[in-house]
């Protein structure tokens, strides 16, 4: 096993390549530069192809037009790029094709900061773009497990023809880690039949996103229901630590889960029966395990580096059941484990408490 | 009997849904024939744009993408990079490449990508319901332009194939017109030039088609191929503007 100590853009974008992505559409915005200029030299080597396009929404047109003839390829953006990029998002879904986006998100809204946030927690498991349509998103809390599940991205995107997005904070892609890239885990996928690549002597493929006949867009809209439903039955990712003696529960996804850990580490040595449950699928949402769980904790406290995106997500699977309290910095600031224990001491001692930022 | 013209089997026997009297029908024959004759049948990738022309891949039987409003250079460039030898081509109308896809046509352009862009200018918006158009011309009429084109406010008509020309990646430009049967046997000329272009690889090809579009010009089909032919063409003179 070798272990090379690497940036988290950098580990992001060798574990694509390595998962056979050749084609990378981008446009600068920091914090994730370092993900474009990677590829800018490593994909020539491996004969793939990398274009700065002339803005996000011309880089997601340019993945539109290549995951529609067949390839494997990905983009990469922070908040505001992705927002552009959500006309592309729509289109892709629409035209039900795999790819794979990356959002390294910074703080906003408009031009917001540069720092770590997760405030487009909203934009990534609601919708972004118009319509009826999902996107399966990955929250990775360290470089190596963003490695791990870029690879994933692409099989899961392959498999159901979905867009996949890697969704992490400025700090997942600017801290260096130890990491090992793994054998991708091919999943056995077909051909990509269904792909422009020119006749070639056999049936012609016609890659479309208008459904212009109300019934037909009414049958694609439940087709594609189908097969978000089948994700969610079988992607749905989430890690759980402490939470067999659990009485508070924490929830937290990202680098905040790591800082949220070690706030349960000091309570549970204060003696206070806390856990931790980590979605790594955002969509979609681990409900299940969080109501669960609501039979057994007494209350819960989900931590966020936004104003209280995911709570929402929290409240409506535990669905009054038990109370859902909330802490978050924003705007580029970063809650401490000392101000996460803090919560969890006001809480043990039953205080009163109100959501907190 | 003896067959001495025949249609080429790409371009499907569909009934179309344009208007009567538009020439979209006359420019896609005109992309069928000179895909049939460059025998590109089993490699050509096409790209619709959104406008009138959104049912491309209905009439023309290639594989097909459809791109969203203005971003048809930019799925091209997808496409021909995963399939360079694919004979990829965009078909746009001028709202959709002269408006709200400028960035995408004039990158494309500078990249010198190696694709056909074929580029139907009717001086209006047809698909929406005859809005004006960033080609309208000065004084014309349309819903949004109700008192006819105010450069006072709405500006000036872009004359985009003199604007693509400037630019270094462009290999060929061409400005012809689909008003009478000389016009139209030019066009089919350009329009094979365009692609012969992207099969010598020399770079990015562009053909402007003026075109008419009868219903939301208020006119009878044969008034419109007069009015393009009296007033487009000053505005937007035919020639070719880029050869390399
Ligand atoms: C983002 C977006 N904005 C607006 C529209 C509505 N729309 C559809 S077609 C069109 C203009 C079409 O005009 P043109 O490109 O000139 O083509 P024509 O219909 O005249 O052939 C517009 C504005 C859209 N589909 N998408």
């Amino acid at each position: 096993m070798t272990r090379e100590l690497i940036k988290g853009n950098e580990a992001i974008a060798e574990a694509a390549v390595r998962a056979g992505c050749r084609y990378f559409f981008g446009y600068p915005i920091t914090p994730q530069n370092e993900i474009p200029e990677y590829m800018s030299k490593r994909l020539p080597e491996v004969g793939g192809t990398y274009l700065q396009a002339e803005s996000e929404l011309a880089a997601i047109n340019m993945v539109y037009g290549a995951a529609g003839a067949g390839a494997r390829v990905m983009t990469s953006s922070s908040s505001p790029g992705i927002s552009l990029k959500q006309e592309g998002i729509s289109y892709i879904a629409s035209a039900k094709l795999p790819c794979v986006i990356v959002n390294i998100v910074r703080s906003g809204p408009g031009l917001g900061g540069i720092l770590p946030a997760q405030s487009d927690y909203f934009q990534a498991t609601k919708g972004g773009g118009h319509g009826d349509y999902r996107v399966v998103v990955f929250a990775p809390s360290s470089v190596q497990e963003a490695a791990d599940l870029v690879m994933e991205c692409f099989e899961v995107a392959d498999q159901y023809r979905v867009p996949v997005m890697l969704m992490g904070d400025g700090m997942i892609g600017q801290m260096m880690e130890p990491v090992e890239f793994k054998e991708p885990k091919k999943r056995g996928l077909h051909e990509k039949s269904w792909a422009t690549t020119g006749r070639q002597g056999g049936e012609r493929n016609v890659i479309s996103s208008l459904h212009i006949v109300a019934e037909e867009c009414y049958d694609f809209c439940l087709e594609r229901e189908a097969v978000y439903r089948e994700i969610a039955e079988k992607e749905t990712r989430c890690e759980t630590e402490l939470m067999d003696d659990a009485e508070i529960a924490v929830v937290a996804y990202g680098t905040v889960a790591r800082i949220a850990k070690n706030a349960v580490l000091k309570a549970r040595a204060a003696g206070i029966k806390t856990g931790l449950i980590r979605p790594i699928t955002l969509w979609p949402f681990p409900s299940d395990i969080i109501n669960d769980y609501a039979k057994q904790v007494n209350s819960f406290l989900t931590v966020e580096m936004s104003t209280g995106q995911m709570v929402e997500d929290v409240r409506l699977a535990v669905n009054g059941q038990k109370p859902v309290h909330f802490f978050g910095r924003t705007g580029g600031i970063i809650p401490t484990p000392e101000e996460v224990f803090n919560e969890l001491m006001k809480m043990a001692e039953g205080e009163k408490h109100e959501n907190n930022l | 009997m003896k067959t001495i013209y025949k249609k080429p089997d790409v371009f499907l026997s569909e009934n179309m849904h344009y208007c009567p009297g538009c020439t979209h029908g006359v420019a896609h024959r005109l992309v069928a024939e000179a895909i049939a004759e460059l025998g590109a049948e089993e490699r050509a990738i096409g790209v619709a744009s959104v406008g009138c022309s959104v049912f491309a891949a209905n009439y023309l039987d290639c594989d097909f993408t459809e791109a969203a409003h203005g971003r048809a250079p930019a799925v091209a460039t997808g496409v021909k990079r995963v399939h360079p030898n694919a004979l990829v081509f965009t078909y746009q109308g001028d709202g959709d490449l002269a408006s709200i896809g400028v960035a995408e046509i004039i990158h494309a352009a500078a990249r010198g990508e190696n694709i056909t862009v074929i580029f139907i200018n009717n001086a209006i918006y047809g698909m929406t319901g005859g809005q004006m158009a960033p080609t309208t011309l000065v004084g014309q009429t349309t819903t949004t332009s109700p008192g006819g084109r105010n450069p006072a406010g709405a500006g000036y008509p872009i004359r985009m194939s003199e604007i693509i020309a400037t630019l270094d990646g462009a290999a060929y430009v061409e400005r012809a017109g689909l008003y009478d049967v000389p016009s139209i046997a030019r066009a089919k000329k350009a329009v094979k030039k365009a692609f012969e272009t992207q099969v010598h690889k020399k770079g990015f090809a562009m053909v402007e088609l003026l075109s008419t579009c009868p219903t939301n010009w208020g006119k009878t089909p044969v008034d419109a191929m007069t009015w393009l032919k009296d007033y487009m063409i000053p505005q937007f003179p035919l020639g070719v503007f880029k050869e390399v």
